[in-house]
């Protein structure tokens, strides 16, 4: 393949099929790759996602391979969450921070086992890496093109899956990972995705990646299976509640101006954070935060009416104690929701807040005052997220 | 076995772990010093490198050594003894007609009136500069991200010294600071001669030359010396170690513990804190403050271990600059050396041989490119014209600053060591002929062999260079100024920490009026205050 200095664009494995479905001809560009916003319909995807089966081709997500005898070491200095316990065959959530305990990005790791891990990012971090590399025995590689990847998410993914000849997939747990042969190689399966419900992501080198593609397919013809694009998938994820980075915050060492990056309390994601484990990037800042509190706190915003909350100001009273960075109308909760960042002493379950929506019709721009209110939980969360076996529908 | 305890443990026994020492014992504290040599002094020291021959090792001129220092700890009372002082400055030249540059005059036929009258004048301006760095020199640097009051006081406060200067002084001050000393001494004077030796006070102990940014800054720093008191280069009776021996025992005096032929291993701590170190003999020693004398290179890529430190300070560690480039070269001779036009008491003075600024800069374009020059820049001195003790009966040691030789050499330092001793031994002969035959043995040490045996990364004069982006408040590295690192309890008190090297001591006392600020000290590891009288 070529590299990204030599196209504008780059393509993933899965192009080709990508291309053909996308009947709307609607690209987005994601870390280089050109990646489709819709395939046909926004609404029929997401509903395939909640309903059926969507599948979304994440290849040009930035794939990290950290091997060598003190990888795990390593690791756990990178990330704020003690990376020694997460077992082999395992995958986990997770975030890292730089000195200032501000949050470059999040991601999955991978524990493969005998100190090999896969990290996969939304930033590239490759320089970070190698920096806090010196001292540890570690080799990092970069291996985005080396794989293509799909999610395939949603009530009947497994029952697709299992019509593809993946046998005992229902057996894979939440966060599990485990290998299938496939054609003359195999296919790398994990128990994970961005939508809140069952599903899994499906790995695999780039020679097979059509035949995956092709078999996927046909074996979710009866099951109600739609490629999905970024739109559809932005709808769940919000759904779901997952922070999106660069959305819903900037990537720490991305930010130019002071105080515009976030910790991981700020984020809502102190639970990932552990200061048990020893030395780990951004530990003395987060520690010091820890005792002088945090700036700003994350709330999920249940908003009346239907007019999504986007860029929105929050106000207390007439005070602007916030701003929006994700909304969206979920159908499925039927519910109007709102991710916030907001000043911490008003980050209190059930606490009355206001979002500042400006929205425009033919032109004609509408300032809308709409009540709204602090929520602890994200509004979709199905249980066969977390069944094991999994349904079959 | 129960490990040693002690308040401070600090490591190094260099001039400024041993004034760091004394001042902190002055004060109660409990304080064991680890030396890993054999004597104390680090890079102030003396040795004998030739059968009753002994030298200065490293430093050989003393001209910044602290007053207040020297009074504060009783050096004098100490053994402290100087066997010349206010020395001039002489730039050789190969006609003969020598410049004699002194903080007072300049002198020289060949120099013009209006040079001499600049002289005064560009002297008189420069020590008004120094002063404002030597007031910041002997206080902590204010932090320039989340200030305190105290912060932004000492930073109002420097604002103020640089105003009171008056406005065309300041102007001038925020003009030179960023160029290079050559454009600003080719403003100044016309003599040749005189603009090469005054840039080598701005050249002297960096990987700079004089066109390179940053060199006026290195000049003010080696002018401190002109605020605290000194009018020219001083030379320590019996060497450096007298200086260093002096220290020690107001240490010892104090209370403080000294152990040579002690190398630590490791700097001990949990992940927030320091606990004390380790030796290289297995010995564990327990402290709640760590003082590092070494550089901060060695501090924390070997003591420390970049594995218990976070990546920010990783990057800055290593990206500091500390790349020697002076070599030592010791000579023992049979008898006096003959300078061309200079009598005896004419070559007890600080003897520099510069020629031109366009030389000294070929001769540190070689350098950048890790080859040695073959037009050598040296600064030399024959200290038994003062010192009688340091040679046998009627010989002499002639000890000289060698610069440009690279630390990274393209060759190998040891293939090429003759080679380039005999350059060297060339270029005195221009000078003074007939000193070759004169010549009983020799040494010479490169920066390769200054890190060796003084555990000096890269050979650095300075443990890092003296640079507009490594000092004051991002010295050693931005973020971890006021002596005080990212580990609780861990200190640096060398070089490599604010004001930067030389033998001043004012490293050593800052960071011990720091730590005696923090309290620290005075708590034991079980969290207990002791009694401090
Ligand atoms: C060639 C040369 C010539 C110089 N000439 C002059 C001059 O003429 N005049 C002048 O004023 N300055 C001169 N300098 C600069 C001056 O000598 C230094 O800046 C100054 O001595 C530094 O003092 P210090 O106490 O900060 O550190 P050092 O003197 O470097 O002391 C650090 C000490 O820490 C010890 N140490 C390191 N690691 C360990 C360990 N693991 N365990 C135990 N101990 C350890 C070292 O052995 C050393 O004793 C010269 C420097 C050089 C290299």
């Amino acid at each position: 393949m070529r590299s990204h200095d030599e196209t504008m664009m780059l393509q993933t494995p899965f192009h080709s099929r990508v291309a053909k479905a996308c009947e709307l001809n609607q690209w987005d560009e994601w870390k280089g790759y050109t990646t489709p916003a819709a395939y046909t319909e926004v609404e029929q995807e997401y509903f395939a996602v909640r309903n059926s089966t969507g599948v979304f081709d994440l290849s040009p997500m930035t794939k990290y391979r950290i091997t060598g005898a003190d990888a795990e070491l390593y690791l756990n200095k990178v990330m704020t969450r003690d990376v020694r316990k997460l077992n082999p065959d395992r995958v986990g959530y997770t975030i890292w921070c730089n000195d200032a305990g501000q949050v470059m990005d999040d991601g999955t790791l991978f524990n493969f086992g005998e100190n090999n891990y896969r990290l996969c990012s939304y930033t590239r971090v490759m320089d970070w890496l190698q920096w806090s590399a010196m001292g540890f025995d570690v080799e990092i590689i970069d291996e985005t093109a080396d794989f293509g990847a799909l999610a395939v998410q949603g009530p009947t993914s497994c029952a697709v899956l299992k019509a593809m000849g993946f046998k005992g997939i229902e057996k894979l747990k939440p966060f599990g990972i485990s290998h299938f042969p496939f054609e003359d190689a195999e296919v790398m399966i994990s128990r994970t995705g961005f939508t809140g419900d069952l599903g899994y992501e499906l790995w695999v080198e780039p020679p097979k990646a059509i035949t995956l593609w092709d078999r996927l397919f046909d074996a979710g013809s009866n099951l109600g299976i739609r490629a999905i694009g970024g739109n559809a998938l932005e709808m769940v994820r919000i759904e779901a509640g997952f922070l999106q980075a660069g959305v819903d915050f900037v990537p720490a060492e991305e930010t130019v101006r002071i105080g515009r990056s976030r910790s991981p309390f700020e984020l809502g994601l102190g639970w990932l954070v552990d200061f048990d484990k020893g030395v780990f990037n951004g530990r003395q800042a987060l520690l010091k935060e820890k005792r002088e509190g945090s700036r700003y706190a994350f709330v999920f915003l249940d908003v009346e009416g239907n007019k999504p909350a986007e860029h929105s100001f929050i106000l207390k009273g007439n005070k602007e104690i916030g701003t929006v960075t994700s909304a969206a109308w979920c159908p499925t909760a039927k519910s109007n929701i709102a991710f916030a960042q907001i000043e911490s002493k008003y980050a209190n379950s059930g606490e009355n807040l206001t979002a500042e929506i400006y929205y425009q019709t033919e032109l004609k721009w509408t300032r809308l005052l709409a009540k709204c209110h602090v929520i602890d939980s994200p509004v979709f969360s199905s249980p066969k997220r977390r069944q094991t076996p999994a349904p079959d529908f | 076995m129960t490990n040693a305890r002690y308040d401070v443990v600090i490591v190094g026994a260099g001039h400024n772990g041993l004034i760091c020492a004394a001042y902190l014992a002055k004060a109660g504290r409990k304080v064991l010093v680890l030396e890993r040599n054999e004597q104390v002094g680090g890079a102030a020291v003396t040795h004998e490198f030739s059968d009753g021959f002994r030298v200065s090792s490293c430093a050989q001129w003393l001209y910044q050594f602290n007053p207040n220092i020297r009074a504060e700890l009783k050096l004098d009372q100490y053994g402290y003894e100087l066997a010349a002082e206010n020395l001039s400055t002489i730039a050789l030249s190969a006609d003969s007609n020598h410049l004699t540059l002194s903080s007072a005059e300049l002198n020289g036929a060949s120099v013009t009136e209006s040079d001499k009258k600049a002289y005064q004048l560009f002297i008189k301006q420069m020590l008004k500069f120094s002063g404002i760095l030597a007031k910041a020199s002997e206080r902590r640097i204010p932090k320039l991200l989340e200030a305190n009051w105290g912060d932004r006081f000492a930073l109002f406060k420097l604002g103020l010294e640089m105003k009171l200067l008056g406005k065309e002084d300041m102007q001038d001050l925020l003009r030179i600071a960023l160029i290079n000393i050559y454009d600003v001494l080719q403003e100044n004077f016309d003599n040749d001669l005189l603009k090469a030796a005054l840039s080598l006070d701005a050249t002297l102990g960096t990987h700079m030359g004089p066109r390179s940014p940053n060199t006026v800054f290195s000049f003010l720093h080696r002018r401190l010396g002109e605020v605290f008191g000194f009018n020219g280069v001083s030379v320590v009776k019996g060497g450096m170690s007298t200086l260093s021996q002096a220290l020690a025992n107001a240490a010892t005096a104090n209370g403080v513990e000294i152990r040579t032929a002690m190398p630590v291993s490791r700097i001990n701590s949990t992940a927030d804190e320091v606990t004390g170190v380790t030796l290289a003999n297995g010995e564990v020693v327990e402290a709640s403050t760590v003082v590092s004398n070494a550089d901060p290179k060695t501090t924390f890529k070997s003591l420390l271990g970049f594995q218990k430190l976070e990546t920010g300070i990783i990057r800055r560690v290593s990206n500091i600059r500390m790349q020697g480039n002076v070599a030592k070269l010791h000579l023992a001779l049979d008898s006096l050396p003959q300078f061309d036009g200079l009598d005896e008491n004419q070559s007890g003075q600080r003897l520099i041989i510069v020629s031109t600024m366009d030389a000294m800069e070929r001769a540190f374009n070689s350098a950048k490119y890790g080859e040695y020059s073959a037009q050598p820049v040296m600064d030399i001195s024959i200290p038994t014209l003062h010192d009688k003790t340091l040679a046998p009966e009627g010989k002499h040691v002639l000890s000289a600053l060698v610069q440009y030789a690279p630390y990274k050499l393209a060759q190998d330092w040891g293939s090429v060591k003759e080679d380039y001793a005999q350059l060297l031994v060339e270029r005195i002969d221009e000078f003074a002929p007939g000193i070759e035959e004169q010549i009983l043995s020799w040494e010479l040490l490169t920066p390769v062999d200054l890190e060796r045996e003084f555990h000096l990364t890269g050979g650095h004069w300075h443990h890092g260079e003296i640079s507009l982006d490594q000092i004051m408040m991002t010295r050693p590295f931005p973020g971890a100024t006021q002596y005080a690192m990212p580990l609780t309890g861990l200190y640096l008190c060398g070089a490599g920490a604010h004001p930067g090297g030389g033998v001043m001591g004012l490293a050593g006392k800052n960071s011990a009026q720091e730590i005696l600020r923090s309290n620290r000290s005075k708590t034991n590891l079980a969290g207990k205050k002791e009694n401090v009288a």
